[in-house]
């Protein structure tokens, strides 16, 4: 990489060797990340892999059992006052109160960090958010999508300068979703940093950076592009007829480390291109069915990053 | 719909001025929120001590209504017949045996089949008539103290209300006669005036523990412990405001059953009662901070109610409100010293019934505080910070 080290001004996380268990169980491995500052950062990952426990750990919700680093420039060790006053976190699950108002709920939070006019900052907030009119409302009774927005108006409204965002997309519907990536994307054309954890694929091409991690372990990160070609992963779609059929033969064949449909087509990838066209030759003039070399979607590459982690850490 | 707010570079984030109290605000208004929202819980500030009191006040407190009664009529004049009537018509008493010797009498209230014994001496009304003031014997089992008591207690005021019109003695307006009551058995009769002010307490024991034992817990349970946690607040403004709004509703509990005690039981308030809510709100605090101490050790919401029973049960045990603290090994007296209610119901019972002074219960009070503020540095030390 061609980036200078980055300076304190420069990088919004930068942590190394993060390591965490319970119960004896390591769940987050050895994980250093750095994010720059203004930049949305994706981090992906299936579940169970470690991605709320990280996020934890940034914000000094969890202490690393190993590992050391800074948020904002703040020990996340030692800092986790400072770190928390300039940090938004938006849960997992929704986390504010249920029986307490939009309005109650966010001016609880303005007051928590100290904000001279609470009732002015939470009315604002409400107005920005397009929940006038649902102020009064308990927060229980929003629908998901409201109690997404809801939660990151609370995130946001003690102007932090980063976001960290768990899943805050899961269960919204797809027109929801969209308005909440534009947000973030407008929070972030200001300055803010996001760091937002998902599994979408659509959605990590939404980050300017994003970070794969699986069992504990981060396995890839970069842009999209780079993540893909330091893959060195040879993908082949096929399209035709009994794809099913071709996908069970195909499967365990020197050289084929993944075999996935997509849709109508089926993909075949392989770490070692020699290998996988010797496999697949045989199949290739197949009448009925159509081979095209093509450049392996993201999916392909989690997915195989995902099998190969697997073998090693399982 | 339009975009939230991109964060104000200007603004800056460092620790705001007054942030404890702004932040101690903050909870506390959350909190009282909460619990207005809460019906259930709304509705327990009130329903718990009424229902208590009266319950409590009642059961144990019966007021004594047709108590069997013997009778030992040594003579027969109109002036006994209308002694006879006025008890019977008080419905304290009723006679259920005329009995004619002592040894009978004796036997009956020996083997309980009376509670009472009523004896006309002989040559009462004669002894009346030269103004000699002679007795009127009443004889009490008083095994059950509050029975005997409330009855032995109204006996000389019913008596001469009854007669009044009888006698027409004039002034001085007192009776003729002497009433000499026996307390048997149980000679320093404790009566419903020592209980009421034990209740207090009790009752303020079992509702300030329940409603801060569940604080923090249910913060967790709900899920909203990971949010507040990755909030700039501080174990302290936490408890705080946890604590502040039930020391308002313990307020209101407490001039509830003080209130109830007084208008309907009749107990009286000879001391401050300036001092006697000052020292009701410290043991109020010392009590919440108990169980918001036990908020934070617990695991869950079930586990916080036993912890809360196991503190109770000694509490009412030991505490001198059930049983005479002075006679209570001494292993137990220094278990109950290390109980709020043990010094409350002191502090209840000397401001109450003996109109104490500041001076009189300074121990009791400083023991309060000493409770509280262990209380509150155990849980503020035991709060979890993170989620580790
Ligand atoms: N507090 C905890 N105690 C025990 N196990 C935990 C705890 N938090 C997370 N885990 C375990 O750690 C693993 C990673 O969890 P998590 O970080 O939530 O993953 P993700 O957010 O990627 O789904 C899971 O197997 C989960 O069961
Ligand atoms: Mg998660």
């Amino acid at each position: 990489m061609t980036a200078a080290p980055a300076s304190a001004s420069g990088v919004a996380i930068d942590v190394k060797g993060l390591t965490k268990s319970f119960g004896g169980r390591e769940v987050v491995h050895d994980l250093s990340m750095q994010v720059k500052r203004g930049t949305i950062y994706g981090f992906l990952g299936p579940n169970g892999s470690g991605k709320t426990t990280t996020i934890r750990m940034l914000c000094g919700l969890l202490t690393p059992d190993s590992g050391e680093g800074t948020c904002l420039g703040y020990d996340i060790r030692r800092d986790a006052d400072k770190i928390k006053r300039r940090v938004g976190y938006m849960t997992q699950r929704f986390s504010l109160y249920q029986d307490l108002s939009v309005r109650e709920n966010l001016e609880f939070v303005a007051r928590l960090y100290g904000t001279r006019d609470a009732r002015g900052a939470a009315r604002e907030m409400i107005k920005r958010l397009g929940l006038s009119g649902r102020e009064e409302q308990l927060a229980g009774e929003l629908s998901g999508g409201w109690k997404q927005r809801l939660a990151l108006g609370a995130c946001t409204l003690p102007n932090p300068k980063l976001l960290l965002l768990d899943e805050p997309t899961a269960g919204v519907d797809p027109k929801a979703r969209r308005d909440f990536w534009n947000e973030i994307h407008a929070l972030a054309a200001e300055g803010l940093t996001v760091l937002v954890s998902t599994h979408y694929m659509d959605e990590a091409e939404r980050c300017h950076e994003i970070a794969y991690i699986a069992y504990g372990h981060l396995l890839a990160h970069g842009t999209v592009d780079d993540v893909i070609a330091k893959s060195a992963l040879s993908t082949y779609t096929v399209t035709g007829d009994n794809l099913n059929e071709l996908a069970a033969e195909l499967t365990g064949k020197p050289g084929v480390d993944m075999v996935a449909p997509f849709g109508t087509s089926l993909h075949v990838s392989g770490r070692d291109r020699e290998a996988l066209e010797a496999s697949i030759a045989p199949y290739r003039d197949r009448p009925g069915l159509h081979w095209q070399h093509s450049e392996p979607s993201l999916e392909d590459v989690f997915i195989e990053l995902m099998t190969r982690s697997k073998d090693n850490f399982q | 719909m339009s975009m939230v707010s991109a964060p104000d570079q200007r603004r800056d984030t460092r620790e705001p001025r007054f942030g404890f109290w702004r932040r101690s605000y903050a909870m506390v208004v959350k909190e009282f929120i909460q619990l207005r929202r809460d019906r259930v819980s709304f509705a327990m500030i009130v329903m718990i001590p009424v229902m208590q009191l009266l319950l409590f006040g009642f059961a144990i407190n019966t007021t004594p209504r047709n108590l069997p009664t013997a009778v030992l009529l040594q003579e027969d004049s109109d002036l006994g017949r209308s002694i006879l009537k006025a008890l019977e018509n008080t419905a304290y008493f009723r006679f259920t045996r005329e009995v004619h010797d002592v040894a009978e009498f004796d036997n009956l209230l020996q083997s309980g089949k009376v509670l009472f014994g009523v004896e006309i001496p002989r040559g009462f009304e004669r002894a009346v008539r030269r103004g000699d003031r002679p007795a009127l014997l009443v004889a009490a089992d008083a095994t059950d103290p509050v029975a005997a008591g409330s009855a032995l207690s109204t006996l000389g005021v019913v008596v001469q209300t009854a007669l009044e019109h009888d006698l027409r003695t004039g002034d001085p307006p007192s009776l003729p006669f002497e009433i000499r009551a026996h307390a048997r058995y149980n000679p320093a009769a404790s009566s419903r005036l020592n209980i009421v002010p034990g209740l207090v307490g009790t009752i303020l024991t079992m509702t300030m523990l329940i409603f801060t034992a569940l604080s923090v817990t249910r913060e967790i349970e709900r899920g909203t412990m990971e949010s507040l946690l990755s909030m700039p607040i501080k174990p302290v403004e936490v408890m705080f405001g946890k604590i502040l709004p039930y020391v308002l509703v313990g307020f209101i509990q407490a001039t509830l059953i003080i209130g109830i005690g007084v208008l309907l039981f009749g107990v009286p308030v000879r001391g401050s009662l300036m001092m006697l809510a000052l020292l009701s709100t410290l043991f109020i605090t010392t009590n919440l901070s108990i169980g918001y101490t036990f908020s934070t050790i617990v695991q869950n919401q079930l586990q916080a109610m036993q912890l809360s029973m196991m503190f109770f049960l000694p509490s009412i045990l030991l505490s001198g409100f059930m049983f005479p603290f002075a006679g209570m090994p001494v292993w137990a007296q220094y278990l109950g010293e290390g109980l709020p209610l043990t010094h409350y119901v002191r502090i209840v019972r000397a401001i109450m019934l003996k109109g104490a002074t500041m001076e009189n219960i300074q121990y009791d009070a400083i023991a309060l505080v000493v409770l509280m503020l262990l209380a509150m540095t155990i849980a503020v030390t035991r709060f979890r910070r993170t989620l580790d």
